[in-house]
Formats: structure tokens, sequence, C-alpha cells
């Protein structure tokens, strides 16, 4: 069997942040264009392990630790702004939010 | 046997990534959402981050994919979208050229990285300590340096935590009366049975 390398990750973590961010580019739904953002900072979380193991030094890891909390930090926030924009709109999608007006 | 865990995780992760963006209905996306990030705990695992992969399935598949599955419950957006049309004319073909220009770029550099024997993609390490050398495990290893080289942005994160909560809180709360908001605050259970 071949040896699973770092490269291997590296590519499967560009694949993954490549199928995110056409999901962001193609989708409407507010929702789902935050989940392709997630998707995105997912691919990168496994770019950081993967060099954290081909360099053998825990800072990739670390760095990912850090990511976990913005990205958490960041979904709150994010949902809460969905929240009150689909409040006012209901079924609004990214074509509808054109405007910087309320 | 990495290769085999490889494998099936890696069509996992592939196939929940291509799940969000394919399905028509929210909810649908949410919980192929759960499987990539499931899929990415694993290849974590494969990698000696033993921590961050118990992490991503507690903080990621747990809270997060919970968030997104209340705010689709809450406001009632599961209803399925139509993603035979391209409502902007040639957005979807443009999309799929910028992914494939991102990732023509990502390949190339790691096929240029190798012929540099790995050297220009994997730099140098920041000597912050190895991951597999010397006692203790993958978590007080993580802790020792969040504990003490990075101890500072680890304070700054409870403040950013801090000011998440807060705006969250801001943005989510009940509009002021007077601006035409359809009511959200009061669920049906909580409401008198005479009114």
């Amino acid at each position: 069997m071949p040896e699973v390398t770092d490269s291997w990750y590296l590519v499967l973590s560009a694949v993954l942040f490549t199928i995110g961010m056409v999901g962001l580019l193609v989708r409407r739904n507010p929702l789902v264009m935050f989940m392709c953002v997630e998707l995105m900072l997912n691919a990168v979380n496994l770019t950081f392990v993967s060099f954290a193991k081909a360099l053998d030094d825990v800072g990739g890891q670390v760095v990912v630790f850090f990511v976990l909390v913005v990205a958490a930090a960041e979904v709150v926030v994010g949902l809460g702004i969905i929240v009150a924009l689909l409040r006012r709109r209901p079924g609004a999608t990214a074509d509808d939010i054109a405007t910087l007006k309320g | 046997m990495e290769l085999v865990v490889f494998v099936i995780a890696g069509v996992i992760v592939l196939s929940g990534a291509v799940g969000v963006i394919a399905f028509s209905n929210p909810v649908h996306s949410a919980l192929a959402l759960v499987g990539t990030l499931f899929g990415v705990a694993v290849l974590f695992v494969a990698q000696e981050a033993h921590f961050l992969a118990a992490v991503q399935v507690i903080v990621y598949a747990g809270a997060i994919v919970v968030l997104f599955l209340f705010v689709i419950m809450l406001l009632g957006v599961d209803q399925a979208e139509n993603l035979r049309v391209d409502p902007l004319g040639g957005q979807r073909p443009g999309a799929v050229i910028a992914g494939g220009g991102i990732i023509g770029v990502a390949l190339v550099t790691l096929v240029l990285a190798g012929e540099d024997g790995g050297g220009i993609l994997l730099g140098t390490s920041a000597g912050l300590g190895s991951l597999t050398q010397g006692e203790g495990t993958n978590v007080s290893r993580l802790a020792e340096v969040l504990f003490t080289d990075y101890l500072f942005a680890f304070e700054i994160t409870s403040v950013l935590l801090i000011i998440a909560v807060v705006g969250a809180v801001v943005l989510a709360r009940r509009p002021p009366a007077g601006e035409p908001i359809i009511p959200s605050a009061a669920t049906p259970g909580d409401e008198p049975a005479d009114a």
C-alpha cells in the first residue's frame, strides 16, 4: 500500500477549500453560504494540522485552536445578523441584500 | 492502515462538502456539514492532533451545527431552494473557473515544492516544541505552549468571546416597537390559550 504523505492531506484540504469557495459563490441562501465559510475554515485547519505534523512542531495545532475560537465567535455573530435580517425580510437571499440600506 | 483511514475519511469529507453545496434544503446541508466536520476530526486524529479532534467534534459538530439547525428551525427557512436555474447568468461557470484557478494554484505550488524537496512549502519550524518527541500527551504539549508562549493571545480570545456574546445579544434582541417586524419573541407555547 502506498504511504500517506503530507501532500495527500494538503491536496485534500485544497479540494475541500475549493468546494467551499465554489459553494459560497454559487449559493444564495445566507445560511448555506455561512456553512461554506465553515468548510473553508476546516480546510485551512486541516492544512495547519498537516504542517504541524510535517514540521513536528506543536505551533500549528495552537493556531488551529485559535481558529476554532474565532470561528465560534464568528458563527455566533453571523447567525445573529442572519436572524435579525430574516426577521425583517423573511426568505431573503443574498440577492435581496444588495444594498447597505436597512 | 493509515491509507484506509485517509481514504474513508477523505471520502466522507468530500461527499459531505459536496452535499453542503448541492442539497437544496438547508437542513440537509447542515447534516452534510456534520459529516464533513466529523471526517476532518478523523483526519486530525490520524495526524496526532487528538485534542483538536475532540474539540472539533464537540464545538463544531456539536455546538455550531446545532446552532445552524436552531436558526433554520427558528426562522422557518427550511424550504427548498430551486437550484436548477442560475439567476445571475454566468455566475456558476465563473464560480467553477475561479475554483479551478484556486485549486490549480494550490496544486502547482505543491508540485513545485515537491521538486524542491518540500523546502518552499514547509519553511522552518517555529521551534515551539515537538509534537511527538519528549514526554507528555498531545494535550499536555498543546497546553504547555498555549499557556506560555501564547498566553496573551489566549487571554485575548476570552475578550473576543465576551464581545461575541454581547454582539449576539444586541443583534438578536427584540427590535424596538414601531419597526415593521414580524413578532418573534413569544413562542407558541408561551401564549395564553385564549389569546
